[in-house]
């Protein structure tokens, strides 16, 4: 089994966050630079895979050096080689068509993603890269068996539970439930991914569709009007009158 | 031109979600002076689709085959792209939700469109074509430029809101052959009775500061109070301790949620745990730590023990939708 976790460079879940030129840019400066969450837990199931099942897992992420710690965190966790296309990812499009061309060049059995990245929360890279290859994609995959021709996969949607067998080669985004914890690397795992293959690949030509001009900050939130705790009429009325929404 | 609106069904029935979808085309086709076409997928009789023109839908295609049953990202978005050809749509708009996140970013290769997901707002301008979306997990917001001909959006539920605009809309037939695939669905298990967190328009959430499984009943009992539209939610650390199933955990690596009212219960306010929340329209928290940051995301606090406050809660709900 040939796998591949796309992993996204993300800022901590915890960062404050701010920006730069002209709000253009996200400050990087003194921020603490993580594998997403939901990757951390697709790595982490691709890991289960191969310890169950034999196969390799490389690990992809676009950008530029500075993504490079992040690609040997996932060598750590256990990933036998990782790819960096060198650029900086600014529209979904183009990162699937960059990913897409280096999958056309290998041959993986499964694509994995995470639901979404913690940044443009776009979930969208999976699916497009999918679309590019002509492949079928299950997104927000929760529990996963791997037989030898074919994956029985399931997710929750808005209506219910689904079961989805699919064939080989596919794609999937997985999220919470696909693996129990990340795994966290070991002192052995640290050491052996300074030795692991790192391979740089140019990006091709491609256009970006979309543009982030500017970002911003939401308004803060007025004071929070604090409610006597033996008085719950008074919370029933501020609710009904003032907020209306009982 | 035109504006086409991907309307998901559930078991034949639109949702509120469908309604906001079409009145969010709606303003944009108004915006770019043409009309607005919604696309149904799957068995919705004709009372029902024509639902759809209450909220500004203008003409409403039908693709009702037997091959659509079954949800499918690749046949969905063959027949989405299909449909937008047909009627030169150069805008389509899909719920930002967890099955249409799974065609519309096929679509948007297909038409070769630049994808917006999580659009809060309609566009600002549309030559060019600049729409604001929520980013870094909703603490920012991000203004994106779409470069592309074709254009797709996606809207967060609750983001835009609904505004009726009565037409007379057509309904057309519309049909698209599929192509084989690879992936099919062996079992669906639907929900029934439960409300999901993503629907309610109300959710009582508790957090670990309920200490145990069996005070949730006291959160049970206040949603039932509160009616058919709420319903009980947790945080991460409880669906992992499995006091309360995984489906009702909201929060960044649960369900994202936008409800009208959200009840926080001793729930300190993890930041994990905030952005999955911070969409809702109003934010109520109960907890015995007044330095909880829960505190700071809320528009109304109460200090004091859940064991002790939800009940005087309970009771004075009680009385108040008694005398409604």
């Amino acid at each position: 089994m040939k796998i591949l976790v796309c992993i996204s460079h993300v800022p901590d879940t915890t960062a404050k966050i701010s920006f730069v030129d002209d709000n253009k840019n996200y400050n990087k400066e003194g921020q603490q630079f993580i594998i997403g969450p939901n990757e951390e837990l697709a790595l982490t199931s691709a890991i289960d895979i191969k310890e169950a099942k034999g196969g390799s897992i490389t690990a992809l992420t676009v950008g530029e050096t500075e993504v490079e710690p992040t690609l040997r965190k996932a060598l750590a966790m256990g990933a036998d080689d990782a790819i960096r296309i060198n650029t900086n990812p600014k529209d979904a499009y183009n990162v699937a068509v960059q990913i897409a061309e280096v999958v056309k060049n290998n041959d993986f059995d499964v694509i994995i993603t995470g639901r979404e990245s913690i940044d443009y929360n776009g979930g969208q890279v999976g699916e497009m890269v999918a679309e590019i290859l002509n492949i079928p994609s299950i997104s927000g995959v929760n529990n996963l068996e791997l037989e030898d021709r074919k994956a029985i996969l399931q997710r929750e949607t808005d209506g219910g539970v689904e079961k989805i067998e699919c064939e080989y080669p596919l794609v999937f985004s997985g999220q919470k439930g696909i693996a129990a914890e990340p795994k966290i690397p070991a002192m052995r795992g640290i050491m052996m991914a300074r030795r692991k293959p790192l391979n740089v690949i140019e990006p091709i030509n491609f256009d970006d569709t979309t543009e982030v001009l500017e970002h911003s900050l939401p308004e803060a939130k007025a004071a929070c009007t604090m409610v006597d705790a033996e008085n719950m009429n008074e919370l029933v009325r501020l609710l009904h009158e003032e907020a209306k929404v009982i | 031109m035109s504006v086409l609106v991907y309307t998901e069904n559930w078991d034949g029935q639109f949702k509120k979600l469908s309604f906001e979808l079409v009145s969010y085309a709606q303003t944009i086709a108004s915006q770019l002076s043409t009309e607005v076409v919604a696309l149904s997928i799957g068995t919705v009789n004709d009372d029902e689709l024509n639902k759809l023109a209450n909220y500004g839908a203008d003409k409403i295609l039908k693709l009702d085959t037997p091959d659509y049953t079954e949800f499918n990202s690749q046949h969905y978005a063959k027949a989405i792209a299909e449909a937008a050809k047909k009627e030169q749509a150069n805008v389509c708009i899909f719920a930002n939700n967890i099955r249409t996140r799974a065609v519309a970013p096929r679509v948007s290769i297909k038409l070769e469109a630049g994808f917006v997901s999580g659009c809060v707002a309609s566009p600002e301008s549309t030559n060019p074509f600049i729409v604001t979306k929520k980013a870094y997990s909703g603490k920012a917001f991000a203004r994106v430029q779409i470069k592309t001909e074709n254009k797709i959006l996606s809207l967060n539920q609750n983001a835009f809101g609904i505004t009726e605009n009565a037409k007379t809309a057509q309904i057309e037939s519309f049909e698209c052959a599929t192509d084989s695939s690879k992936a099919k669905v062996i079992e669906l298990k639907k929900n029934t009775g439960t409300m999901s967190v993503l629907d309610a328009e109300i959710l009582v959430s508790g957090g670990r500061g309920l200490k145990k499984p069996e005070n949730f009943t006291l959160l049970e009992e206040m949603s039932d109070i509160l009616g058919a539209t709420a319903t009980v939610a947790c945080t991460k650390p409880v669906a992992d301790l499995e006091w309360r199933p995984h489906s009702e955990h909201v929060g960044q690596t649960g369900k994202v949620v936008a409800p009208n009212l959200y009840f926080a219960v001793g729930i300190s306010g993890a930041i994990q745990h905030l952005a999955g929340i911070t969409s809702s329209k109003i934010i109520v928290s109960v907890n015995t730590d007044k330095d909880a940051p829960m505190f700071e995301a809320s528009d109304y606090g109460v200090i004091g023990d859940a064991m002790e406050v939800i009940p005087k809660l309970n009771q004075a709900l009680k009385a108040f939708k008694e005398n409604a």
